[in-house]
């Protein structure tokens, strides 16, 4: 059970967002995790790694000044290590399936009124609520 | 130069973003998601400033029309696994790798079994191949 904390996430979205239109104000570029992680690592003809490598490092490492200046970042995790996998694995398959995540469709794409992009926000959005009422209220604890 | 660390410079305010929101936190998200518990509505408000802040980035940019693709069975099918993925574990891409710098273990699990699940697909693409126009998201 966590608390409510609207100015911390306001914060914390307006930096998201700050960061998604500086990568597209200089590079051009859509802030997707998923799409920037998939083709650091297995590059389509003609992607660059440099820039996509440089992003998903600078991940961690925001972090880690946040844990720093702030206190260590907490981490509730209550998932059994199999169920963990098989998040992972749907995750990996799924957002690189569906071109996108969180970050690519749900607020870059959906911030510039894609059709795509809205859709497919919806339906994560939707099914991740169906799956969490699953886990935890139908089959209580099976995570 | 300038765009490997413009990119940089992106992902770490990206990081500290999530971090400042606590999105590294599953249990945050989960408790989002959990329609039915206690509810948390910190992660619409993440999204919301978010938004707002890259709608305005758009706005200045100027970008092309979004590329008129159709809303097809891949987008739709992988936003259904992604979905279940982020709902049993509380985890998207961006958190989970920032959440790395805990060191737990849970973490790095996820994180793993996640690159496993990108690398097959890249396997399945490369395997058999469809001519799918790409869009950036």
């Amino acid at each position: 059970m966590t608390e409510f904390t609207p100015v911390a996430s306001m914060l914390g979205g307006l930096l998201i967002g700050l960061a998604a239109a500086l990568l597209l104000l200089v590079n051009g570029r859509v802030a997707g995790v998923s799409g920037i992680l998939g083709q650091a690592l297995w590059p389509s003809a003609g992607e660059e790694r440099g820039w996509r490598t440089a992003f998903v490092l600078g991940l961690p490492l925001g972090a880690s000044i946040v844990a720093y200046l702030n206190g260590p970042l907490i981490v509730e995790i209550e998932t059994r290590p199999t169920m963990l996998i098989v998040a992972g694995l749907l995750v990996g398959f799924g957002t690189r399936l569906g071109n996108g995540c969180t970050s690519g469709h749900g607020v870059c794409g959906m911030s510039r009124g894609a059709a795509r992009s809205i859709a497919a926000t919806s339906t994560f959005m939707a099914v991740a609520v169906v799956t969490v009422f699953l886990v935890r209220h139908v089959f209580g604890g099976m995570a | 130069m300038k765009l490997v660390f413009a990119a940089l410079l992106s992902g770490t305010v990206f990081g500290a973003g999530l971090a400042v929101a606590e999105m590294t936190n599953p249990a945050k998200v989960l408790g989002f998601l959990d329609l039915a518990g206690s509810w948390d509505p910190s992660l619409a408000f993440v999204m919301g400033t978010a938004l707002a802040a890259s709608a305005v980035a758009y706005r200045l940019h100027r970008s092309p029309a979004p590329a008129a693709g159709s809303i097809d069975s891949r987008l739709i099918g992988g936003a259904c696994l992604f979905g279940m993925g982020w709902g049993i574990a509380g985890f998207c891409p961006g958190p989970a790798v920032a959440s790395l710098v805990t060191g737990s273990a849970d973490v790095a699990l996820f994180v793993g079994a996640m690159l496993g699940g990108m690398g097959l697909f890249h396997l399945v693409e490369k395997t058999a191949p469809r001519k799918v126009a790409q869009h950036a998201a």
